[in-house]
């Protein structure tokens, strides 16, 4: 399943990075320790966090995200949206909690690639 | 190691700058990728690095990491003026950390810097001095794919 489907699917509102959402989710990483998703996140991963400072972007960039989603009606700080659109990577927001991006995406992608 | 290194070039760091963190490691990642380095290798080194990275950032005045490649293996040396570290083996416990509100805000200062640094290295070397500063050395081998993988 493509990074659009998702955004579609759980009606993600998109912030930077537009242009880049035909990349396949084959997994994805849930955290708020950098230290965290640094260390266990893959390439390729949807990252979903509650962070919204600039240090994200070089975070998912390093790690070669395909993005970020940031939940509970979090938004990108400013800079953090200059440097996400800057560097091509794709940020989009929603409402809900963390656990249920982080539930609805699994159910998502993994049916896809039964 | 007397062979002429693919890289050799040092990058400055500044104490407390959160806002340019990740730059020096955004930029060792593109050198290393240039040289064409394998994926694995460039993935473990560009952790290093930032961990490294956000390390000066967060306790130190000023540092600057050293990036040397050869053939072989990769060199990270991060060397910082700072606080140092009083207990070493303290310091390398997983959880263990003196950041402060600020820092853990931002969702660094876990306590899982220096722990990854060493994980994700197959040398690693540190030493520190009190109201001086700290030293890493890191080496990750070129050849060797799967320590982390």
């Amino acid at each position: 399943m493509d990074l659009e489907s998702i955004v579609k699917a759980l009606n993600l509102k998109i912030r930077s990075g537009e242009d880049k959402l035909k990349s396949e989710i084959l997994g994805g990483y849930t955290g708020d320790l950098l230290s965290d998703v640094m260390a266990n996140s893959k390439e390729g991963d949807i990252w979903i966090t509650r962070q919204v400072h600039q240090n994200i972007v070089a975070v998912a960039s390093l790690k070669d995200h395909a993005g970020i989603i940031l939940v509970q009606g979090s938004e990108p700080a400013q800079d953090t949206l200059e440097k996400a659109i800057k560097e091509g990577i794709p940020i989009m927001v929603s409402d809900l909690s963390g656990f249920e991006i982080t539930g609805r995406i699994y159910e998502l992608i993994t049916k896809k690639t039964d | 190691m007397d062979e002429k290194p693919l890289y050799d070039g040092s990058f400055t760091i500044t104490g407390g700058n959160f806002d340019n963190a990740g730059k020096v490691s955004s930029n060792i990642k593109t050198i290393l990728k240039q040289i064409g380095l394998s994926k694995n290798v460039v993935r473990k080194a560009a952790l290093v690095a930032y961990e490294s990275e956000i390390n000066i950032v967060s306790y130190a005045r000023k540092g600057m990491i050293r990036l040397r490649v050869v053939p072989e293996c990769i060199m990270i040396e991060a060397i910082d003026e700072g606080q140092g570290i009083p207990d070493i083996e303290l310091a390398m416990q997983p959880g263990w950390s003196t950041a402060n509100q600020r820092i853990r805000e931002m969702g660094f200062g876990a306590g899982m810097g220096l722990c990854n640094i060493k994980s994700f290295s197959d040398i690693f070397n540190i030493s520190s001095e009190v109201g001086k500063g700290t030293h890493l050395k890191m080496i990750i081998k070129t050849n060797c794919e799967s320590l982390n993988s």
